[in-house]
């Protein structure tokens, strides 16, 4: 997207649409990304609950992944998943097979 | 109709805002600005004004509630001098920065240390850089006028941007002086009502007020901020046209005071303008082209127009009322050279600073301005360029 020019500021540098946040990548600080093992997770959603960025996917009651356009690989969701369960790794980003 | 009434610079300027019925007030007191906001207070005691007076616990929230009352589109005022200025003036900054239009007389102290309450401007001179257009009385009939146009010019379209109300604090805020008194109804019907732009609490068109900024977009929303600035010197003088139409009293962006013909002239803000004007009349009747220049306008400073009502001077002394500490000489000096080294112009301009805390200015003192001017004039060398005059050195 082209930046603005002075002209094409709003006045006041106030931000006019809603919820505008959702079209920043954060997603592109990632160092970690976190990777589900579906296979351990009993959807406890505690990983849900902690994540700062709401960047874990839950659908009918169920983590099914994470938005990793805005998961900024803090690790939280990692370390808040129950240690019997440890559905959660964090791995290098560079590392991981697209 | 107006009124011909006695009050001090803090009584008409509080009036002033009681007129306009501003929505929200959020203030904290500080001398020499308190009575302003008792007589401010007192309406809202009675039951005469419905605005909504926000009694904060410091002037750093009484700016912060001001901006938040102002981003959801209310008619905001507040009032302080020195030390408060000092405390808001990181808010003060953001106010302007958000194009908010929100209308502050300061009425103008010393800042510590030592501590002094009384008149000086360097309160008004920190804040020099903060967006806010800048007024400057001279007495309490500018005060008051100054106040009300000062809504009319903040909340412009092409303005959007907050106004600072400067007169001298004590000399002008608790002296007794005659003014005409507006009616109350010709100040609403002058102010008429805010229309703000964009609003905050307005659920159909949500907005984000005071985002985060990184390097790729900062410096243009600096720019972006400049605008309500550049607008503003036609914006003045279209208002205080209408103002002088409709009450009689015409003001422009500075008063030029027996400037056409003249060949000597000393330029200064605010009440010291009236003191010196009494000796440019002395000297005119012994026959000398004495003249002098009051900018009214500091901020958006208007360069140019000062440079062409100057231009025709045999020299000149700028008087500043704040030192700035390790700058070549005082702000309005530095303004004024500025203007004229742009012009084109040469001839001698001397820099005085004066007094500080409170330290009266004299006639004689200023006899002997003009004095130094004559000899400039003649061609004795400006050498040094900068004094400093009425302090035990």
């Amino acid at each position: 997207m082209a930046l603005l020019s002075v002209k094409e500021l709003p006045i006041g540098g106030i931000i006019p649409e809603a919820g505008n946040s959702a079209n920043y990548n954060t997603g592109s600080w990632r160092t970690y990304r976190p990777i589900l093992i579906l296979e351990r997770c009993v959807h406890c959603l505690q990983c849900w609950i902690f994540c700062p960025d709401s960047s874990v996917v839950v659908k009918a009651g169920e983590v099914v992944g994470f938005d990793l356009e805005h998961c900024k690989g803090c690790g939280i969701c990692a370390y808040e998943c129950p240690d019997k369960f440890h559905a959660i790794e964090m791995v290098l980003e560079k590392q991981v097979k697209v | 109709m107006q009124t011909r009434v006695a009050l001090t610079g803090n009584d008409a300027v509080g009036i002033a805002v009681a007129q306009v019925h501003p929505d929200v007030v959020a203030a904290f007191p500080i001398t020499p600005q308190t009575e302003l906001m008792h007589k401010f207070a007192e309406f809202v005691a009675d039951g005469k004004i419905p605005t909504e007076l926000v009694l904060v616990e410091s002037e750093h929230s009484a700016m912060s509630a001001c901006i938040g009352a102002s981003a959801a589109g209310a008619r905001t005022a507040t009032a302080t001098s020195s030390q408060g200025f000092m405390l808001m003036l990181e808010v003060v900054h953001i106010a302007s920065a958000l194009r908010l239009p929100i209308v502050m007389p300061v009425v103008n102290r010393a800042i510590s240390a030592p501590i002094n309450i009384h008149c000086d401007h360097s309160d008004a001179m920190v804040g020099r850089d903060s967006g806010w257009i800048q007024l400057f009385s001279e007495n309490t009939q500018e005060a008051y006028d100054n106040t009300i146009m000062a809504f009319r010019i903040a909340e412009h379209p092409e303005i959007r941007t907050p106004v600072m109300i400067n007169f001298d604090g004590f000399i002008i805020s608790h002296t007794t002086e005659v003014l005409y008194q507006l009616d109350g109804q010709d100040v609403q019907s002058f102010v008429g009502i805010y229309k703000p732009g964009v609003r905050l609490l307005d659920p159909d068109n949500p907005i984000t007020v005071g985002p985060l900024d990184l390097q790729d977009y900062y410096f243009e929303h600096k720019l972006s901020q400049n605008q309500g600035m550049l607008a503003a010197p036609k914006v003045i003088r279209e208002v205080s046209q209408e103002f002088g139409h409709r009450f009689g009293r015409y003001y422009d962006l500075f008063e030029a005071y027996k400037l056409n013909d003249a060949e000597l002239a000393v330029i200064a803000l605010g009440s010291a303008a009236g003191t010196i004007k009494v000796v440019v009349d002395e000297l005119r009747d012994k026959g000398t082209k004495a003249g002098m220049l009051k900018p009214r306008v500091f901020r958006p400073f208007p360069a140019k127009e000062i440079a062409g009502a100057l231009s025709g001077l045999k020299a000149v002394a700028v008087m500043d009322r704040h030192s700035t500490q390790g700058g070549y000489g005082g702000p309005l000096f530095n303004e004024i050279r500025s203007a004229l080294y742009g012009a084109g112009t040469r001839m001698p301009v001397s820099g005085y600073l004066f007094g500080l805390g409170g330290r009266d200015l004299d006639l004689d003192q200023i006899r002997s301005i003009y004095t130094n001017l004559a000899s400039l004039a003649s061609g004795a060398p400006n050498d040094p360029e900068l004094h400093v005059i009425g302090a035990r050195l």
